[in-house]
């Protein structure tokens, strides 16, 4: 077992311990399809300790545990997660031994919560204010009138607009980013010693992260309070942390002060997580006659008065990549249902292999349909769950060239053995399958159709990155053997660096910069695709900092 | 106009469309149902003189569209026809039984909702464990054995044997309220028994389901306790699909309830139309239809307003 930071030990003096953890134990129990049930071990013998006023970050993939462990300092196992062994001390007490009425007392008051995603974690019934007091109340930290002079000081230090009245606002009635920040403010509403962020920027918009983040950053400062910062954003976790755990398959694997973490990793695996999305990728040429002509294409949805798309033009050439960048709401996946004729544009048009398509998806024939497909951000939804991956993948094959029996089988197996997962995998149900095995899936049901276009809708952005990296390096090699052309749509600069031959920059309906991938990434750049750019943290110690200090324009939804 | 003022519009304007649907369905049903009532009325031994006579009086020679009319003209102004096996005017002698049968309804709800609620939000609070279970299973024997049965073991033991209330319900204008209340305990004691327990599964159901949301978590870590998570958290998002089963089950209370009053002769609207419907007394079996029909729409139209009202996005629009 890693030993503890130097930092953490206090050189020199008693250092004043928050929380510790010793050697946690944390089990639940997983009913797999078509066995019995059994127990599996989440978290398995993690010790950590946490001084007053320090961040400890928790990184990992997804299954690492780092949720789970975070939840353990409040004593609370999400889903029939069941802590069975180790001590958890907070503030010199296991409260593991407390019962619920100790953990009750606990909540809310010593350690409070941030969930990743607020939009869900507010309740949608009551207004803000009463939600952000709550808890401090319900303690007896304050009265009313003291809790809500509090919060009004706390959304003011964290930037909140109009932080006098936001608090009477609904949940709906504030966007995502905004709500991070309130939830923020409730946490630290009754003044707690410790607070577990939860991936509180994962949902948001690159644009709005880094506003809440430097929010989050300051006020742990002002605050002095401690926090165990999760995410799996080792640039993210770089800004706010004094020290990082790297965690795996439930287990430690390095523990350090954050400027060893991410220039002098001891171990293989932080190295990996570290240098995590370095694809080299030339950028090709673009051929004279393009693939795909999208021009001059205007829609709106249910015919009403707002443009989602404005005036929109992009080519895509063959066997090239175009990247279509751009935060939620920029009208990305608008413009690849415009394409697929899924919502049929008011004005432009859109021209395949030379001929025009027709806008709306019920007059275009077979092999239209045929030669564009699509990849989905969530393999998990895209597929019918009670159908194996052989049905899944041979579906395309007997609909669009009438393959029956063994031939059919034997193209699926090849199609397997392209997205390297082998025949084995035949008569698995999704269910089986591993979130990168997913979506390999897809893009192996999608290639059976044949195509000369795939668009792939954020098809890396549910994954770990380590995966998203394997996916990403499939996708170029198939590019290079099928010659197939993709549309990429995506939010993350980091993967249009890896993939993209030619990039458009999408930001309220319309395309502000398109050109090839080095003319749109090098200077000089107006003032969107700065901000973008600018803010996609750096694995860099003070880079928020300079980031912030650095930016042209306010960002949308704050 | 906001937009949740217009949405109430709406729905009390299409309540009112829908009501005049169903008066031109429940004449015509009286319409095409067989027989002379003409004959009825005067029997197999009447002169034809005599029926045609009587139909003129009647106004059965007009053609449909005109009688329509001429009854919802009445209908709107209070005047409900007149009875023809009694030659009385129907309104007075309806309201005062609809005003009974509101009266048994009232008192059934006003025990029945509370109970049903907070039984469920206790099946909720132990769920799966004992309690929730006891409470499952009582409510629902006390559905599954219809209310005819209901009716007569309590009279066997509670009326007969133990001689606490009485087993015939009989109310008049004048009576004290205790006396009153007294006397409709037992078919009040059905009436619950029989609703209860779909308004305890829903709201056990409704409320479970908000269990599974992300906000209940918060509450959770914010060391609240399970009953103020579910009472504080979880109900007031539940309240819609709650307030519609309630509505339904309120106006089972009023039009369902023929048979209770059969057994414990009640004099309510519900014995009325039985009589009245043995003897082909078309003018009253509409009426009473029409007043069900009222009621079940007007319940409805409530519960449609109140989920408007419970959801937030509605009531605080962006």
């Amino acid at each position: 077992m890693a030993k503890a930071p130097a930092s953490a030990q206090g050189v020199g003096k008693t250092p004043d311990k928050l929380l510790e953890i010793r050697d946690l134990k944390i089990e639940a129990t997983v009913y797999p399809p078509g066995e019995a049930p059994k127990d599996i071990v989440i978290v398995d013998g993690v010790s950590l300790t946490l001084e007053r006023g320090k961040v400890l970050g928790l990184i990992g993939e997804s299954g690492a545990g780092k949720s789970t462990i975070g939840l353990s300092a409040m004593g609370y196992g999400r889903g029939g997660v069941r802590i069975t062994g180790g001590q958890v001390i907070i503030n010199g007490r296991d409260i593991l031994k407390s019962g619920i009425g100790g953990l009750r007392k606990l909540r809310g008051k010593e350690v409070c919560y941030v969930a990743q995603s607020a939009a869900a974690a507010f309740n949608p019934a009551h207004k803000l204010m009463d939600q952000v007091v709550e808890a401090a109340m319900l303690h007896g930290v304050a009265n009313r009138a003291e809790a809500e002079k509090r919060a009004v000081a706390l959304f003011k230090k964290l930037s909140l607009p109009n932080p006098e009245v936001i608090g009477n606002r609904y949940p709906h009635q504030v966007s995502g980013g905004q709500l991070q920040r309130v939830m923020t403010a409730m946490a630290l509403c009754s003044e707690p010693d410790l607070i577990v962020f939860d991936e509180p920027t994962t949902a948001l918009d690159v644009t709005t992260q880094i506003d809440v983040l430097a929010a989050i950053k300051d006020a742990i400062r002002d605050t002095g309070v401690a926090a165990l910062y999760i995410t799996h954003d080792l640039a993210v976790v770089a800004q706010v942390s004094d020290e990082i755990m790297v965690l795996r398959h439930g287990k430690l694997v390095e523990w350090g002060d954050t400027h060893q973490i991410i220039r002098e990793p001891r171990k293989d695996y932080t190295n990996q997580l570290v240098s995590v999305h370095r694809i080299e990728h030339e950028e090709k040429t673009p051929g004279d006659k393009p693939l795909l002509s999208v021009k001059n294409v205007t829609a709106a949805y249910g015919g009403g008065v707002v443009d989602v798309l404005k005036n929109v033009t992009v080519d895509i050439h063959p066997g090239q990549t175009l990247a279509v960048v751009g935060e939620s709401g920029s009208g990305k996946s608008t413009l690849a249902r415009a394409i697929t004729g899924l919502l049929p544009p008011r004005e432009g048009s859109i021209t395949f292999d030379g001929r025009t398509l027709p806008a709306k998806l019920a007059d275009r024939t077979k092999n239209d349909l045929r030669e564009l497909q699509m990849i989905y951000q969530m393999a998990d939804v895209a597929m019918n769950p009670r159908q194996t991956v052989g049905t899944i993948i041979g579906r395309p094959l007997e609909f669009y060239f009438g393959m029956r029996g063994a031939e059919r089988d034997r193209r699926v197996a090849e199609l397997l053995e392209e997205i390297e997962m082998g025949k084995g995998f035949l008569d698995r149900y999704p269910a089986e399958l591993s979130g990168g095995q997913k979506q390999r899936v897809c893009i192996a049901r999608a290639l059976a159709a044949k195509p000369r276009l795939i668009i792939c809708d954020e098809v890396t952005s549910a994954l770990d990155p380590l995966v998203a990296n394997g996916i990403l390096k499939l996708l170029l090699n198939l590019q290079a053997v099928e010659n197939v052309a993709y549309l990429f749509i995506t939010h993350d600069i980091a993967t249009v660096r890896s993939i993209a031959d030619s990039i458009a920059v999408m930001y309220r309906g319309a395309v502000v910069r398109y050109g090839s991938k080095s003319q749109v990434l090098s200077p000089p750049f107006d003032a969107y695709t700065d901000l973008l750019l600018s803010s996609v943290p750096e694995m860099e110690v003070g880079w928020l900092e300079k980031a912030i200090k650095g930016r042209r324009m306010e960002a949308a939804g704050n | 106009m906001s937009p949740i003022l217009t949405l109430i519009a709406q729905r009390i304007a299409l309540g009112v469309l829908l009501l005049f649907a169903v008066s031109v369905l429940i004449f015509a049903g009286t319409q095409i149902l067989p027989g002379d009532v003409a004959q009825s009325i005067l029997g197999q031994s009447a002169t034809p003189e005599a029926l045609a006579n009587l139909r003129r009086e009647l106004g059965l020679n007009d053609p449909a569209i005109v009688r329509y009319f001429s009854w919802l003209g009445g209908v709107l102004t209070g005047d409900l026809g007149t009875a023809l096996t009694t030659r009385q005017p129907i309104a007075s002698t309806l309201m005062p039984r609809l005003w009974n049968t509101l009266f048994l309804a009232f008192w059934a709800a006003i025990v029945s909702v509370p109970l049903a609620v907070i039984l469920g939000l206790l099946a909720v609070r132990y769920r799966n464990g004992p309690i929730d279970k006891a409470i499952s299973g009582f409510a629902l024997a006390s559905t599954s054995l219809p209310e005819f049965f209901i009716g007569y073991l309590l009279i066997f033991f509670v009326a007969v044997q133990m001689q606490w209330f009485p087993s015939i319900s009989t109310v008049y204008a004048g009576m004290p309220l205790a006396d009153k209340l007294n006397a409709i305990v037992l078919p009040a004691t059905v009436l619950v028994l029989v609703v209860l327990a779909h308004m305890m599964r829903m709201t056990r159901a409704a409320i479970l389901n908000v269990m599974q949301s992300a906000y209940i978590e918060t509450a959770e870590l914010k060391g609240l306790s399970s009953f103020d998570i579910i009472r504080k958290h979880a109900f007031p998002n539940a309240i819609a699909p709650i307030v519609n089963v309630i509505m339904l089950n309120l106006a089972f209370l009023i039009v369902g309830v023929v048979v209770v009053e059969v057994i414990f002769v009640y004099p309510g609207m519900g014995q009325y139309l039985v009589d009245h419907v043995s003897k082909r007394d078309v003018p009253v079996v509409q009426a009473v239809g029409l007043i069900f029909a009222a009621v079940y729409i007007g319940l409805n139209i409530i519960a449609d307003i109140a989920a408007i009202l419970a959801n937030p996005r509605l009531r605080h629009p962006k």
